[in-house]
């Protein structure tokens, strides 16, 4: 037992920031620039103090865990009581994920310091909200509690991309919140046929319910529910055919926002996979590995394409995102404990690589006002130290070794080849093509000569952009050198991912049969969402005993 | 402190003079800069020469010397540490790499002194001798890989040095692209090796691979090492610059002269070179990738040297030259004489990083002037340039006693000697002829002849002490660094090649060529006389072509005219890689992918989905007419549909029961 609730401070401190933000003067612009970096800072303090500190290396299952029961449900099945409960645990997976998401938030706060000058405090609030909802996604051990952050999450990314963005900004952010919620919906369904058939939200009573088989899942029920959670995930994510939505967001959105949407909020989505759709539904997972992993590969192949095209870099950015989460989702269904760390460790290398090509795009656009790679040109010579920077995120994003992009990509691929050596085959050209776009795009912005006379005087890096970015960077070396602090840490989550993935022998079996009940439903019951040729066996089968305890804890 | 224990500080140093540089060198006059880079270098080689000498004063001087100093990736069973090895491989490769390189850095301080963003110049340098050093150094292939692509890096730097030239930084981006390519390769080939042998290190894979009992496991059966070799060669032949990746190196000459003869000559091409023979375990194992690296290095260096024969720029013929001469290299791994390549390697390192400087150094003299027809009549003027460089010219031509001479030799006989190799020693033997000539071509154009250029614009003079130096060093080193293997000619020891037996020993001796040790002896004067004269008969061809008859060269390039332009064009390969493959697949992604399939196809299925999800709502709308009779008639729309429903529905479900159950 531990005293001070820790991830409930993680998660709301953001938000008590948000209730100070509300009482400082809606004009006095610096102080609220202030106060929200201060206070990300110290979420960002509080981040890597309590969960270094709280997840011992090596240590299995979740840690730092509360649990409180929320709001009551009413009888349900054979429970007298069933509950939502407020229910959060840390691993090492979700441990890094909540720095990352702490680090690039107090990165978007500096980098929006001059750039957002209308709506200032509306702004740092939302950025703010946007850290509680994130932050809570990866803290929520509660499918209801998940769910909540995870919608939470999209009405502060709704304004800040509707109001800050740019041009077509209302275009990109309703495209972006109704994709989202169309795949939300499916999970929600899940959510709620899940709780329907165990009486229970809790995801760790869940899982033991299906692994040790005291709840069945018939294949088709399983098929259903994996993909269910599946597409939701792979829009976040957003793998390849539902990407759309993401270079129009990412293109219209402000820098803050595309940062922390690369680097943070498309790793939701991998996130979940790896916390719900292996261990709750393994052996659709292993049923439709191949045609996600298929779909993975055209991604990265697909998405290294058409970033090499565009005329517009930020849009280049964004389609690079797609390619290098392709790797992710391929580490992730390849199964394999070195693949599924390479996917950990690429998460988190992407948030910084590519949230640190956001945040350079974002800095010729607050010198120039345009994305167009024709209006670039020859900036190496006014703005030697951004062009340097640039180079450096670029060749961490292309996976050079020694930087953060290469530990991922070579884990991945390498745990990936030894299961299937055509999928990494493929995968692996990958490496090329990102070497072509990035190098062409950086040439066609630095080198050259300057075409544009305005280029000629642009002036570079400011003491805050350079402290910014002699973060990352140094982050970056440390990520790729020192790899192992990070893999080490991530090591037993990984492992009890495949682990959880391993089912007794008799939970494969089909359908259990189940006496007939009055169909009718418990007031107040969800309907039955998935259809009716569907046998949970929630009554008839011995229950094991979490579900017991959650019932009356 | 034994440096032997602490090999790491032999890369550190350059790291550190780099970051330094890079750092802070902007604001600092030249003679700091070059103080900074110098002295790193320099220590850096005085440490190495330490280690060395430690190295081979052990009394068990035979064994590998393996460090680790810390893990740096660990996932699953792989773990990559931060290994380092030294044994006789990693001797010469060090030296070579250390020595040669401190004599350019040294050589750059005169040459670069004119030019803008000095410090950032050797910031690069200092880098690339860092990756060098990592990737001699490295004991598994995931290490070596860092150097691999650090070196590539570094290379893409360099050759884009002077960015705001569009051809510059062109090249640059193609040499890095077409390494990746190779990569490509190089990556697959390190994940089969890992699946087959489950370690990356060079010890466990070499263990294993020489293990007999290994080949009768699964994967030994199917062609494993033969699959692992090639695609470690794929890798090889990007970073070696062989067919069909050769492609970016004769551009890479857009960067300054001391970054081709460190980079493009003397040291980071020959890391393929490097890889086959230290994975030369795995090659001799299998038979088809032997023969592969030996065709494709035989056939580059035939192809090479042809396009080397008519062209005009100082430095591309030395740039076809050096493809040409890895292509030696590889031919010499591919017929199992593997201390023959790392022979050749080491004496090319010499005599091409001497021409590579000697021609900077007539640029330099001729104010940038690279046209060999805008030169002529240098010798009296560039003295020290001309003898320098004649040198080396010997030495690549293979006059008796140079450098050359003797790695060359030996590569031909271990070609001549092994089953069916004698097409392959045919066309090594011809391409000998051409090198003789192309390179006296040089010579002659340059240093000889009529002057061709005007007097009164360009100032000819001599480079300063600073990079005389480091050419008359390399000079004295094209003389005599082959006279390691002089002994051998009378059947004595060949102190090279025993000095890395240690090393190539379970390697050569399963191959043919030590198989007939004896007979090779016999061979070697009389073949070494056929190469002599084939030396000569290049010359001769050159002399009386360019000096006797300086008009006939144009007259013969009329008379084949079609031929001559496909040398003069590289025989159209850059065109054909942009025709086949650059432009469909930028024209796929524009066109198909990005335009149909992204914009039309996905994007506008969304956007169809909501756009008739309105209009939808739209039509629905306009039930919602207000008006009474409308409604009267929905109403009793509604009611016969319940009313169907309630009647009809015990005998739909009666028909058709409920499969499973509803709780």
């Amino acid at each position: 037992m531990q005293t001070i609730p820790m991830l409930t401070i993680l998660i709301f401190l953001p938000a008590a920031g948000v209730m100070g933000l509300l009482c400082l003067r809606k004009d006095d612009h610096e102080w609220i620039r202030r106060f929200a970096f201060v206070v990300s800072l110290l979420e960002l303090m509080a981040s890597v103090w309590f969960l270094l500190a709280g997840v011992p290396l090596g240590s299995n299952g979740y840690k730092l865990e509360e649990f409180h029961q929320w709001i009551s449900l009413g009888p349900h099945l054979d429970a007298p009581q069933t509950w939502i409960n407020y229910h959060l645990g840390v691993d090492g997976i979700s441990m890094f994920l909540v720095i990352l998401t702490a680090f690039l938030t107090v990165v978007s706060i500096l980098c929006s310091w001059k750039s957002i000058d209308k709506r200032v405090k509306e702004f740092f609030i939302m950025i703010l909200l946007l850290e509680v909802g994130v932050v809570g996604v990866f803290l929520s051990l509660d499918l209801f509690l998940f769910f909540l952050f995870w919608e939470v999450m999209l009405i502060p990314m709704y304004f800040l991309i509707g109001i800050w963005g740019h041009d077509r900004r209302i275009y990109a952010t309703i495209k972006f919140v109704l994709y989202t919620m169309s795949g939300s919906i499916l999970m929600l369904i899940g959510i709620l046929w899940l709780y329907n058939a165990t009486g229970t939200f809790d995801l760790p009573s869940i899982q033991l319910a299906l692994q040790h088989g005291g709840l069945v899942l018939p294949r088709s029920t399983e098929t259903l529910l994996f993909l269910a959670f599946f597409v939701a995930f792979a829009i976040k994510v957003p793998l390849f055919p539902f990407h759309t939505w993401l270079p129009d967001a990412h293109v219209e959105a402000p820098t803050a926002g595309s940062v922390i949407l690369a680097g943070v909020l498309l790793k939701m989505g991998t996130y979940g996979m790896i916390r719900f759709c292996l261990p709750l539904f393994p052996d659709a997972a292993k049923r439709f590995a191949t045609p996600i992993a298929v779909l993975a590969i055209i991604g990265i192949i697909y998405g290294a394409l058409v970033a090499l095209v565009q005329p517009n870099l930020k849009k280049l950015v964004a389609y690079s995102s797609v390619s290098h989460l392709g790797f992710v989702v391929l580490g992730i269904f390849a199964f394999q404990t070195v693949s599924m760390q390479g996917a950990v460790f690429q998460m988190l290398a992407h948030g910084i690589s590519t949230g640190g090509l956001f945040l350079l795009v974002g800095m010729l656009y607050d010198r120039r006002h345009t994305f167009e790679m024709s209006q670039f040109g020859g900036l190496c010579a006014p703005m030697p130290q951004l062009a340097a920077f640039f180079l450096f995120v670029a060749l961490s994003s292309m996976g050079l070794p020694m930087l953060n992009g290469f530990v991922g990509e070579f884990l991945i691929l390498l745990g990936t080849y030894q299961v299937h050596w055509n999928w990494a085959s493929w995968a692996a050209t990958g490496v090329i093509l990102s070497a072509c776009y990035l190098l062409w795009s950086y040439q066609k912005v630095f080198y050259g000569d300057i075409t544009v006379e305005k280029n000629r005087t642009l002036p570079d890096i400011s003491t805050r952009e350079r402290a910014i970015l002699v973060t990352m960077a140094v982050i970056t070396l440390w990520m790729g050198i020192g790899s192992t602090f990070f893999t080490d840490r991530t090591a037993s989550a990984s492992q009890a991912v495949i682990d959880q993935m391993q089912r007794p022998q008799h939970a494969e079996e089909a359908i259990v049969p189940a006496p007939a009940k009055p169909s009718q439903p418990a007031p107040g019951r969800p309907a039955n969402a998935t259809g009716s040729a569907i046998a949970p066996i929630a009554s008839a089968a011995p229950r094991p005993n979490s579900l017991e305890r959650l019932g009356t804890r | 402190m034994p440096i032997l224990d602490h090999l790491w500080i032999i890369p550190l140093l350059p790291l550190l003079g780099s970051a330094i540089n890079g750092l802070l060198g902007g604001k600092w006059p030249h003679n700091i800069v070059n103080s900074v880079a110098l002295g790193a270098t320099g220590l850096s080689f005085a440490c190495a020469l330490e280690a060395v000498r430690e190295f081979v004063s052990e009394p068990n001087h035979q064994a590998l010397v393996h460090r680790h100093f810390f893990d740096w990736i660990s996932a699953g069973t792989f773990t990559a540490g931060f290994d380092l090895q030294m044994d006789q491989l990693t001797v010469v490769m060090l030296l070579v790499v250390t020595g040669v390189g401190f004599l350019i850095h040294i050589y750059s301080t005169g040459y670069m002194a004119h030019e803008g963003g000095y410090y950032r110049f050797f910031s690069y340098l200092n880098l690339f001798m860092f990756f060098m050093l990592i990737l001699v150094l490295a004991a598994n292939y995931v290490l070596l890989f860092v150097g691999w692509e650090g070196v590539g890096l570094c290379s893409y730097l360099l050759i884009g040095f002077y960015f705001l030239k569009k051809s510059a930084a062109d090249a640059g981006k193609k040499a890095f692209i077409v390494n990746r390519i190779g990569d490509f390769g190089f990556m697959l080939g390190m994940f089969l090796l890992f699946r087959a042998f489950g370690s990356l290190d060079f010890t466990t894979v070499f263990q294993k691979a020489a293990d007999p009992s290994w080949a009768h496991e699964p994967w030994g059966q199917f062609g494993t090492m033969t699959v692992a070799c090639l695609l470690l060669f794929m890798g090889a032949t990007g970073k070696s610059a062989q067919l069909p990746l050769y492609v970016w190196l004769p551009d890479a000459m857009e960067g300054p002269t001391p970054v081709s003869a460190l980079i493009h000559a003397a040291t980071m091409v020959t890391a393929g070179v490097y890889v086959v023979a230290r994975s030369h375990i795995l090659f001799v194992h299998s038979e088809t990738a032997m023969v592969v690296v030996a065709v494709v290095g035989c056939a580059t260096a035939f192809f090479a040297a042809t396009i080397g024969l008519v062209q005009t720029d100082i430095k591309k013929v030395l740039a076809y030259s050096t493809v040409s001469q890895l292509g030696y290299m590889f031919l010499a791994c591919g017929v199992g004489v593997f201390s023959a390549g790392i022979f050749h390697l080491m004496t090319h390192a010499f005599f091409k990083a001497l021409l590579f400087l000697a021609a900077g150094s007539v640029i330099h003299a001729m104010g940038g002037e690279q046209d060999m027809r805008h030169m002529g009549g240098l010798s009296k003027k560039i003295k020290y340039t001309y003898w320098t460089m004649l040198m080396a010219t010997l030495a690549i031509s293979g006059a008796p006693l140079f450098a050359g001479f003797f790695s060359k030799d030996q590569i031909l006989l271990g070609a001549y000697t092994i089953e069916g190799g004698k097409p392959l020693y045919a066309i090594g033997l011809l391409t000998a002829l051409l090198t003789a000539f192309y390179m006296f071509r040089l010579i002659f154009l340059t240093f000889h002849g009529q002057q061709r250029y005007d007097e009164h614009h360009v100032h000819v003079h001599e480079s300063p002490r600073s990079m005389l130096g480091p050419l008359v060093i390399l000079a004295v080193l094209s003389i005599f660094g082959g006279w390691l293997a002089l002994p051998a000619f009378w059947g004595g020891p060949d102190y090279f090649a025993n000095f890395l037996a240690p090393v190539f020993s379970g390697g050569e001796a399963s191959a043919a060529a030590a198989a007939s040790e004896a007979a090779a002896h016999s061979l070697e004067l009389p073949l070494a006389g056929v190469a002599v004269f084939t030396a000569l008969l290049g010359f001769a061809v050159a002399f009386w072509l360019y000096i006797r008859q300086p008009g006939k060269p144009e007259a013969i390039a009329k008379s084949v005219g079609g031929l001559y332009t496909t040398l003069l064009n590289k025989y159209y390969v850059d065109e054909l890689y942009a025709a086949v493959i650059v432009k469909p697949l930028l024209w796929l992604s524009t066109e198909v992918l990005w335009k149909i399939v992204d914009v039309a196809g996905i994007d506008g299925t969304v956007n169809g989905i909501a756009h008739g999800t309105t209009s939808l709502g739209d039509t629905v709308r306009h039930t919602q007419s207000g008006n009474t009779r409308s409604y009267a008639v929905w109403v009793v729309i509604g009611a016969l549909v319940i009313l169907a429903v309630i009647f009809l529905w015990p005998y739909w479900s009666a028909a058709r029961p409920v499969a499973g159950m509803v709780r």
